[in-house]
């Protein structure tokens, strides 16, 4: 099995006719993920490489049944963008543009979850989700990551998540699903979201974290581990050498007052029996052990 | 985006909250003229700086008249505070003060929601307060989608137990500051001290203000821009719209993705390096884009070699390759590189990379091979 998307989950892209959205929005679909829609309203009724380009998202839901959108908007259309999928009634919403402002990401998380309860965001600012082998929606190579599980993935940054998936597929060990949240201050869908979601999963038997320094998201995940989860995590926590105060291009990524450090992370996590790498790799090499003490290698 | 105290109360002012009349001077005579206009005796000559701890090291004086003005306008323009050398000074007139409360806005993460801190105690280290005396502050969260209401404004003045004679005053000028948080785009509002004068007055006597400036598109965020305080390995890599943090290192580090990049500076740490700087080129990078990194990197004396890790998604593996090609027509680079490439088109990067670089770029198949040559041809 997966979280939150399979082989049947269909997916509609808002920005497909912008240059970015083409790009991902075809590659994605030429991995296997059913793309059956773009929208435009100034261009409802054309079609991108055979995919039909609707006026809005509710317009594409009713023509096409999809229940996913993936938004490829500039920055300053992302609230809208995100309400119109929420509206709409798509189940998941995910949002890859950079650059929204911090006071629209928090409007439109409280606004979904208060009056949309059905809708789950992921991102802004995120690479996306893939399922190996099922549904890539978002910015990730699909060639770096190996289906048919056990391991599932959850990271803050986007180029850690590849990072993540290829040190998995270097050790020939698949994978459930990787989601990567994004390094924002409001991410949509929370560690916490997706370690629920992978515990919950039959198939993914043990969970890759890759966190980073500001916040405190990793603290509440350890809490979360500790107290909830039965499957082994191991775990990289970037920016372990970051100087406080400096702010490392994620706007997350700062450490102020002594507070959302890489150690103090390091050590909530270690306590709640999570195997932390010193670097990607050897976080992959953590899993690596993890897939065999579970007899799955 | 930091905003200086002077900039923060002229932001303050466009949403009505009391501020004193004042003015910002950068030469000795401006500071003066400024004193002459408001007119108003005694005056107070503060150094704008973007860092803490201003007055105790003498950054903030009072002046009875204009030969004082110009004796601590002189004092303190050039003054160095923590490594900041004061080029501004903002002089207003001197408020009569009652009792220091502190007041902010600013965005818990954790919650999701808007977090507004009101505290009786003002006027010192307000993260002494919370440590030492949590209580002491009253805070509310705030839903962005409901806003901050009067009525609640009120209930949580009341729960600050300011002077009674503050309490209208204070939800006005609360109101007024939650509304020039959102509207202003603001990652942070504080005012610190927040002032009760003998008259009854509820007075914001300082400013500090941080904007997002992802939501430059909202804004005309230029004239913050133009004065934002860079060394200047920053604002190269600023001008080239480049997220740099520089550091004090050998090793060069270019990476695409914040996390990547500060990953990248880790395992330069790790396997015994010093990392010269973070380098974030983002996603989406081309041939331009790299040429620059390369020519920031560059500019950097201490650097002894450069480690480009990129992992692409958006990024593309031919395109880093290309930029490398392009860079090394357009830069003089003497130091060797190391790349490790991944992902998106890797495979006709490192071709690129192999037929195209002259040799002077090596390859390696690994971050940590690539951290560890990079690492040695530093020494």
């Amino acid at each position: 099995m997966s979280i939150f998307v399979d082989e049947t989950t269909k997916v509609v892209y808002q920005g497909l006719t912008g240059s970015q959205g083409r790009f991902y929005g075809l590659r994605n679909r030429d991995y296997g993920t059913q793309v059956v829609a773009g929208t435009n309203p100034k261009k409802a009724g054309t079609d991108v490489d055979g995919i039909p380009i609707f006026a809005s998202v509710a317009d594409a839901k009713a023509e096409t049944g999809a229940t996913v959108s993936c938004v490829f908007i500039p920055a300053a259309g992302v609230k809208s963008a995100v309400m119109e999928a929420a509206e709409a009634g798509m189940e998941l919403v995910v949002v890859i543009t950079e650059g929204v402002p911090a006071h629209d990401e928090a409007w439109f998380f409280n606004r979904v979850k208060r009056d949309f309860p059905g809708t789950r965001i992921l991102g802004p600012n995120c690479p996306g989700l893939i399922s190996p082998g099922k549904a890539n929606i978002g910015i990730t190579a699909g060639e770096i990551a190996k289906p048919g599980g056990p391991v599932g993935i959850v990271s803050r940054s986007g180029t850690l998540t590849y990072q993540a998936l290829y040190e998995l597929k270097l050790a020939d060990i698949g994978v459930t699903t990787c989601v990567g949240i994004g390094g924002d201050p409001v991410p949509g869908t929370s560690f916490i979201d997706c370690l629920e979601a992978f515990e919950a999963d039959p198939e993914t038997k043990a969970v890759m974290m890759i966190g980073e320094i500001g916040g405190s998201a990793e603290e509440e995940a350890a809490e979360f581990i500790k107290d909830k989860m039965t499957k082994p995590v191991a775990a990289y926590v970037a920016g372990v050498t970051a100087p406080p105060g400096k702010k490392m291009g994620h706007a997350g990524a700062i450490v102020s007052g002594g507070k959302g450090t890489a150690a103090a992370k390091i050590e909530a996590l270690e306590a709640a029996g999570v195997r932390v790498g010193q670097n990607p790799t050897e976080a992959g090499a953590h899993m690596v052990k993890i897939v065999e003490e579970l007899g799955l290698s | 985006m930091d905003l200086f105290e002077y900039q923060g109360k002229q932001f303050f002012a466009t949403f009505d909250i009391p501020v004193s009349p004042g003015d910002v001077a950068m030469t000795v005579d401006d500071a003066v003229a400024v004193a002459e206009r408001i007119a108003d005796y005694p005056v107070v000559v503060k150094a704008q700086v973007q860092v803490g701890g201003r007055g105790k090291a003498g950054g903030i004086k009072l002046a009875a008249n204009a030969d004082e003005v110009r004796e601590h306008a002189g004092n303190i323009l050039g003054m160095d505070i923590k490594g900041h050398t004061v080029h501004r000074i903002w002089i207003e007139h001197a408020s009569d003060i009652a009792e220091e409360y502190y007041a902010s806005f600013t965005l818990d993460r954790s919650a999701k929601k808007h977090l507004g801190m009101l505290s009786a105690e003002g006027g010192v280290e307000i993260e002494t307060v919370a440590e030492e005396n949590p209580d002491a502050i009253a805070k509310i969260w705030i839903d962005p989608v409901d806003g901050l209401t009067e009525d609640v404004a009120r209930e949580w003045v009341a729960a600050a137990n300011l002077n009674p004679d503050a309490n209208e005053g204070a939800v006005d000028i609360l109101l007024k500051l939650y509304t020039a948080y959102v509207d202003g785009d603001a990652d942070l509002v504080e005012i610190n001290p927040l002032i009760l004068t003998p008259e009854g007055k509820v007075h914001a006597l300082d400013a500090k203000v941080t904007l997002d400036a992802n939501a430059g598109f909202r804004h005309d965020l230029s004239e913050y821009e133009a004065t934002q305080e860079r060394d200047e390995r920053e604002q190269a890599a600023h001008d080239k719209d480049l997220q740099y943090v520089g550091l004090d290192g050998t090793v060069g580090v270019i990476a695409n993705g914040a996390g990547l990049a500060m990953s990248t500076v880790d395992i330069i740490n790790q396997v015994g390096g010093s990392p010269a700087n973070f380098l974030d080129i983002g996603g989406g990078a081309n041939a331009d884009v790299m040429a620059g990194a390369l020519e920031v990197i560059t500019g950097d004396p201490n650097v002894k070699s450069i480690f480009i890790n990129i992992f692409g998604g958006i990024t593309k593996g031919d395109e880093v390759a290309n930029g490398i090609v392009q860079a090394l027509d357009r830069v003089d680079i003497t130091v060797p590189m190391v790349i490790r490439l991944d992902g998106t088109n890797a495979e006709e990067g490192r071709k690129i990379i192999a037929e195209q670089t002259g040799g002077k770029v090596q390859s390696k198949s690994t971050m940590v091979e690539a951290a560890e040559a990079a690492v040695e041809l530093a020494r």
